[in-house]
C-alpha cells in the first residue's frame, strides 16, 4: 500500500469518545482514588519542572518571547507552590468533615465526604500556557480525578512540550494531553465530562457552557474583562507607578486576564501620574522598550492587528501621551499610555489584552465607582491606590469583581488562601489552593441513622397530637417537646 | 399575561432598586425574613388549604415536609445571618506580599427561582430564604401545576415582603421561556432533568451560574436485618418515605428497593402488613395519602402499570381511581429491568422490589445507572456501609432512613451528574446565592525592589527564594553568599 506521508490521525468525535471511555474505565477501576497515586502524580510534576526548566523557558520564549524571569517565577514557581501546598495538605483535604446534627434527627451522625467527580476536561489559555494548563491539573489530581488537558494551540511550543512531559512524568492511563484547535476542541466538548474547567474569553466560554449543558456537566469558567485601576491622590506615587507597571507590562506585556486594563484618576492628578509612569517605565525597560528583553511580545499577528486597530481608531489618535511605537516584524508594541479616550472608543469597549493603557479622568475620585459600575459587566479584578480609609471602604463595598486589591495589582493570584475566579461576565467558579481541590470534588452528604429512637409520630395515621409534637421536634427545643408530650 | 416589554420594565425597576444598595443592608434582609415568618404563621390555615387543594396533602404532612422546614430555615437564617455576612480572614505566609487578605460574601444581584409542584411552598420559599439572606433581589416563579399555592404566594408575598425587590410571577412554560430570555445573576431551578438542560442552555446567553435540583431514581438497598424490631422500623421508614411523602412524588422518594432473593418473601409480607396498618384496609378512605397532582401524571403512572409483564409482577395494590386521581400504595416484585417503570423516574406510589443473589451486587447495579440524588442503604454491616460510600456516587448517602436528610440543614442538599448541579439548605443556601469576593490589601511601605525589572540574577534568586518561602535563602542572597540557583540563571 503506497502513501506519500504518514498522516497524523485526526482527533475526531470517535477518538474523543474512545478516549473518554478508556479514562472512565480506568477511573472506575479506582486507579486515581488512592492517596499514594495522587501524591505520586504531584511529586512527578515537581520533578518534571526541576528536570526540564530550561526547556520550559525556551518553549515560553518561542511562544511569547516571555522573559525568563517571568516564566521562572510566574509560571514555574507558582505551579511548584501549588504542588507543594497540595502535597502538604492533601491528607487533611481528603478527610470527611463532620456535620452537626440536631434533635430533629436524633439519634444520628452526619458528615460530608469528598469524592472525585470522575473524568474532567481542562482547557487552558495561551498567555500563561504552562501555568494555566497544569495549575488546574494539580487540583484535579489532588481530588482524585482522571484528566484530559487541552492546551492552547496559540502557544504551540508549550503545547507539544506538555504532551511530551506529561506523557513522561504522569500516569498516562489516567492523565492525557490532547493537542489541537477548533475541530479537536469540538470533538472533546461533544463528550460527557464530569466537570470542565475553561480559561479564556467569554465568547468561547459560552460555547463551552452550552456544550456542557447537554450533559449537565458543571463548569468553571475563568474569563476576563476590563480590570480598572482607580488612582487617588495623596499616595506614594513612585511605588504606585511601579506596581501598576508590573501588573500591566510585567505580566506578559498586558496579555493577562488580571492586567490593569485602564486607569481612572482625577483630572488634577493625571499629569503627576503620567510623569511617574513615564519615569518608571524608562527605569524598567530603557529608552527603547521595543528592544528590551524584559517584555513579552504580542503573541501573534492576529492580536497584533487587533491591537493596532485599537490604536488606529480615529477617536483615540492624538490621545497617545507615551509610547505608540510598533514593530510588526517582531510583533512588538511599546508600552503605550493614552489620555482621555472617549468612552465609546473601541479601546474602551473590549478587553485590551495588550500593552496599551488608557487613562480616563473624572472630577472627583468618588466618581470612578460610577464609571466602573455603569459598564454593566463585572471585571475579574479591580484595583485601587489610595490612603483614604473611607474611599478604600467604599471601594470594597461598592465594586463587584472577582477579586479586589488595594494598593497593588495582580498579586492576589499568588495567595493560595484566596479563591481565584470571576463573577458575571468575568466567569463562574473559583480555584487555587484548597479551592482547586473543592472545585474538582463532589461533597457527598452522608447521614447515619440508628434503628433505635423511631418516633411513631412521623407516620400515618396522622392526628392533631402528632402535629403538635412534630412542631415541637422541628423547633428543636426540649421544653417545647416536653410540653407537647404532656399535651 | 404580561408582554415582554412589561416584564423587562419590571425587571429593570428591580435591578435599579438593587443597585441602590438597600438589599445589601442586614436590617433589610432581617425584615424580609421576619416578614416571611409572619406570613407562614399568620396564614397557616390558608397554606394548609392550598396544599390540600393542589395535592390533597394532609396538614401533618404539610407541616412536616413544608411549613415546619421553612420555619426552621427562617430561624436558622435569622440567627446566623450576621455570621454568614461577615468576611473571613485568609491566611497569609510570613513573607506576605500582602498585609491582609479576606474573603467577603456579596449578593449576586437579581436572581430567578423556579420551583416545582410537589412541595410547592417549600421548594419556592426555601431557596427564597437563601436568596434574601444573601442580599439579592428575587423573582420567584412557582409551578403552575400547583395553582392554589402559586396564587396564594402571588397574593401574599407582596404584603409581607418588599415588592420592589421580591416578586412572584405566575405562569406556565410560556412565561418560563420569557423569563429565561432575560438577564439574571443566578438561576435556581427545581424540577426534571429534561427541563434542567433547557435552563442551563438558556443560562449560557448571559453566562448565568445555575443551581439545578433535579431528580433520578433513588435506590434503597435493603440488607437482611436479623432483629425483628429493626425489620419493623426499616419497613415503617420505607413505607413512609415512599407512600407517606406526597405519594412518592418527591425527588428524594425511594424509587425502588434492592434486596436479596432469600429475603424477598419475608419482605413482601412485612410490607403488606405494615401498609395496612399505616393506611388502613381501604387506603382511599385514609386522608394520609396525597393524590397524584394531575391527569397527565396519573395517566403516565397508569401507563407504567399497563405493561403486561409489569402488571404481572404486582404483589400488592394496583387500584386506581382516575376521577379522584388516586393510586393506592402498590408493590411489585421483580418487574422487567427494561420496562419504563425501571428506566424512568417513577415519581408516584409504585414500589418495585428488585432481587439480587447477594446484597453486594447492588453496587454494580447502582453504578450501571445514572447517579441518583440520594442513595439509601439499610444495613448494620460496617463493611457494606463503607463500600456504599466509596464505591458509588450520589448526591447524598443515607443509612437506615430515608427522606429525613432534607431536614438536616448542616448537610448540603443537591445532586451530581444528572441529578443536579450545586446545593443548598442551611448556610449552603446563603452560599449558593453569594459571590465570595477576594480582597487583598498592601501597604506602600513594604516594597520589594526585586519585583521590578530590569532583571538580573540576584533578583531572580530573591524571587525564587521568596516564592518558595525560603527566608534563609533570601538572607543568603542579600548577603551575597548565594549567587546561583539550581536550574536557570541569568548571565
Amino acid at each position: 500500500m503506497e502513501s506519500e506521508e504518514m498522516k497524523k490521525p485526526v482527533f475526531d468525535q470517535e477518538a474523543g469518545s474512545l478516549l473518554v471511555k478508556e479514562l472512565r474505565a480506568n477511573f472506575a477501576a479506582g486507579k486515581t482514588r488512592s492517596y499514594d497515586w495522587r501524591v505520586a502524580q504531584l511529586k512527578g510534576m515537581i520533578k518534571m519542572m526541576e528536570d526540564h526548566e530550561p526547556e520550559i523557558l525556551t518553549a515560553l520564549r518561542d511562544d511569547l518571547s516571555k522573559p525568563e524571569l517571568e516564566s521562572s517565577i510566574y509560571e514555574i514557581a507558582l505551579l511548584k507552590n501549588s504542588c507543594v501546598l497540595a502535597l502538604k495538605e492533601l491528607k487533611q483535604w481528603m478527610m470527611p468533615e463532620k456535620a452537626k446534627t440536631s434533635l430533629t434527627t436524633f439519634p444520628s451522625s452526619a458528615e460530608t465526604v469528598s469524592e472525585p467527580l470522575g473524568v474532567v476536561l481542562i482547557i487552558s489559555a495561551w498567555n500563561f500556557p504552562f501555568l494555566l494548563s497544569l495549575d488546574p491539573v494539580v487540583g484535579a489530581i489532588a481530588a482524585g480525578n482522571a484528566i484530559v488537558l487541552k492546551p492552547s494551540e496559540i502557544a504551540p511550543a508549550t503545547s507539544s512540550l506538555l504532551v511530551r512531559l506529561v506523557g513522561q512524568y504522569l500516569d498516562s492511563s489516567c492523565i492525557r494531553v490532547v493537542e489541537g484547535a477548533v475541530p479537536e476542541t469540538s470533538a472533546l466538548l461533544d463528550q460527557k465530562w464530569d466537570k470542565i474547567l475553561y480559561t479564556g474569553n467569554g465568547r468561547i466560554g459560552r460555547i463551552v457552557m452550552a456544550a456542557a449543558a447537554k450533559h449537565l456537566t458543571p463548569v468553571v469558567l475563568e474569563l476576563g474583562g476590563k480590570c480598572p485601576v482607580i488612582v487617588d491622590s495623596g499616595i506614594n506615587l513612585r511605588v504606585t507607578a511601579r506596581r501598576i507597571i508590573m501588573g500591566k507590562w510585567g505580566c506578559n506585556n498586558g496579555q493577562a486576564c488580571i492586567s490593569p486594563d485602564y486607569i481612572i484618576t482625577t483630572k488634577d492628578y493625571t499629569p503627576k501620574l503620567v510623569d511617574a509612569l513615564k519615569h518608571e517605565l524608562e527605569q524598567f525597560y530603557g529608552k527603547n522598550p521595543l528592544e528590551s528583553k524584559d517584555l513579552s511580545r504580542i503573541v501573534n499577528s492576529n492580536h497584533f492587528a487587533r491591537l493596532s486597530k485599537l490604536l488606529d481608531d480615529d477617536k483615540v489618535s492624538g490621545k497617545i501621551v507615551h509610547g505608540g511605537a510598533r514593530d510588526k516584524t517582531n510583533l512588538k508594541i511599546a508600552p503605550t499610555i493614552l489620555l482621555d479616550v472617549p468612552r465609546d472608543s473601541l479601546i474602551m469597549n473590549e478587553e485590551i489584552f495588550g500593552p496599551l493603557l488608557p487613562i480616563i479622568t473624572v472630577d472627583k475620585v468618588e466618581d470612578s465607582f460610577n464609571v466602573i459600575n455603569s459598564s454593566g459587566t463585572k471585571p475579574l479584578a479591580a484595583y485601587l491606590f489610595s490612603n483614604n480609609k473611607k474611599l478604600k471602604e467604599q471601594f470594597v463595598v461598592t465594586v463587584s469583581a472577582g477579586g479586589l486589591v488595594v494598593n497593588d495589582t495582580a498579586v492576589h493570584l499568588a495567595v493560595h488562601s484566596l479563591p481565584f475566579g470571576g463573577v458575571g461576565e468575568s466567569g463562574m467558579g473559583a480555584y487555587h489552593g484548597k479551592f482547586s481541590f473543592d472545585t474538582f470534588s463532589h461533597k457527598k452528604a452522608v447521614l447515619y441513622r440508628s434503628f433505635a429512637g423511631d418516633a411513631p409520630l412521623r407516620y400515618p395515621p396522622y392526628t392533631s397530637k402528632k402535629i403538635r409534637l412534630m412542631k415541637a421536634f422541628l423547633g428543636g427545643s426540649i421544653v417545647g417537646i416536653i410540653r407537647a408530650l404532656l399535651g | 399575561m404580561e408582554t415582554i416589554s412589561d416584564l423587562e420594565k419590571q425587571l429593570g425597576g428591580m435591578r435599579e432598586f438593587y443597585l441602590k444598595g438597600k438589599t445589601k443592608e442586614a436590617s433589610w434582609r432581617i425584615a424580609q425574613l421576619k416578614g416571611l415568618r409572619n406570613f407562614l404563621r399568620e396564614k397557616e390555615e390558608d397554606i394548609f388549604e392550598a396544599l390540600k387543594k393542589d395535592l390533597r396533602k394532609h396538614p401533618v404532612e404539610a407541616y412536616r415536609d413544608e411549613l415546619g422546614i421553612l420555619i426552621k430555615s427562617l430561624n436558622l437564617a435569622l440567627n446566623d445571618l450576621k455570621k454568614w455576612m461577615s468576611s473571613k480572614t485568609a491566611k497569609l505566609p510570613i513573607i506576605a506580599l500582602l498585609s491582609s487578605a479576606e474573603i467577603i460574601p456579596e449578593p449576586l444581584g437579581l436572581v430567578l427561582i423556579i420551583s416545582s409542584w410537589n412541595f410547592p411552598l417549600g421548594l419556592s420559599l426555601d431557596p427564597l430564604i437563601g436568596a434574601i439572606a444573601a442580599g439579592n433581589a428575587v423573582v420567584l416563579k412557582p409551578s403552575e401545576l400547583a395553582p392554589a399555592c402559586a396564587a396564594l404566594l402571588a397574593a401574599n408575598i407582596p404584603n409581607y415582603l418588599d415588592s420592589k425587590a421580591v416578586k412572584v410571577i405566575q405562569g406556565g412554560p410560556a412565561v418560563g421561556e420569557q423569563l429565561l430570555q432575560q438577564k439574571w445573576d443566578k438561576i435556581f431551578f427545581t424540577g426534571s432533568t429534561r427541563v434542567g438542560r433547557i435552563i442551563m442552555l438558556a443560562a449560557t446567553k448571559h453566562l448565568t451560574p445555575v443551581t439545578l435540583e433535579l431528580g433520578g431514581k433513588c435506590p434503597l438497598v435493603l440488607d437482611s436485618l436479623s432483629w425483628s424490631l429493626d425489620k419493623e422500623v426499616a419497613v415503617n421508614r420505607i413505607l413512609f418515605a415512599k407512600f407517606g411523602c406526597c405519594a412518592g412524588q418527591a425527588c428524594i422518594a425511594i424509587d425502588y428497593l434492592l434486596a436479596e432473593k432469600q429475603f424477598s418473601s419475608t419482605l413482601v409480607n412485612l410490607l403488606k402488613a405494615m401498609v395496612k396498618k399505616m393506611f388502613g384496609e381501604n387506603p382511599k378512605e385514609s386522608c394520609s395519602i396525597s393524590r397524584i397532582v394531575n391527569k397527565d401524571n396519573f395517566l403516565r403512572l397508569k401507563k407504567l402499570l399497563d405493561d403486561p409483564l409489569v402488571k404481572a409482577s404486582i404483589v400488592h395494590g394496583g387500584q386506581m381511581d382516575e376521577d379522584n386521581l388516586f393510586i393506592e400504595p402498590t408493590i411489585l416484585l421483580d418487574p422487567p429491568l427494561e420496562s419504563e417503570l425501571m428506566t424512568e423516574e417513577i415519581f408516584g406510589p409504585l414500589l418495585p422490589i428488585i432481587t439480587l443473589e447477594k446484597i453486594e451486587d447492588s453496587i454494580d447495579f447502582i453504578n450501571s445507572r445514572p447517579k441518583p440524588l440520594a442513595l439509601y442503604a439499610f444495613t448494620k454491616n460496617k463493611t457494606l456501609q463503607r463500600r456504599m460510600i466509596t464505591e458509588t456516587s450520589s448526591g447524598s448517602v443515607i443509612f437506615n432512613d430515608a427522606i429525613i436528610q432534607f431536614a438536616v440543614d448542616t448537610l448540603p442538599f443537591g445532586g451530581i451528574g444528572e441529578s443536579g448541579i450545586g446545593k443548598y439548605h442551611g448556610k449552603f443556601s446563603f452560599d449558593t446565592f453569594s459571590h465570595y469576593k477576594s480582597v487583598a490589601r498592601r501597604s506602600f511601605l513594604t516594597d520589594f525592589w526585586f519585583r521590578f525589572p530590569p532583571w538580573n540574577n540576584s533578583k531572580l534568586l530573591l524571587l525564587d527564594s521568596a516564592y518558595n518561602y525560603d527566608y534563609f535563602g533570601v538572607v543568603l542572597v542579600i548577603l551575597g553568599l548565594k549567587r546561583s540557583r539550581k536550574g536557570f540563571n541569568i548571565n
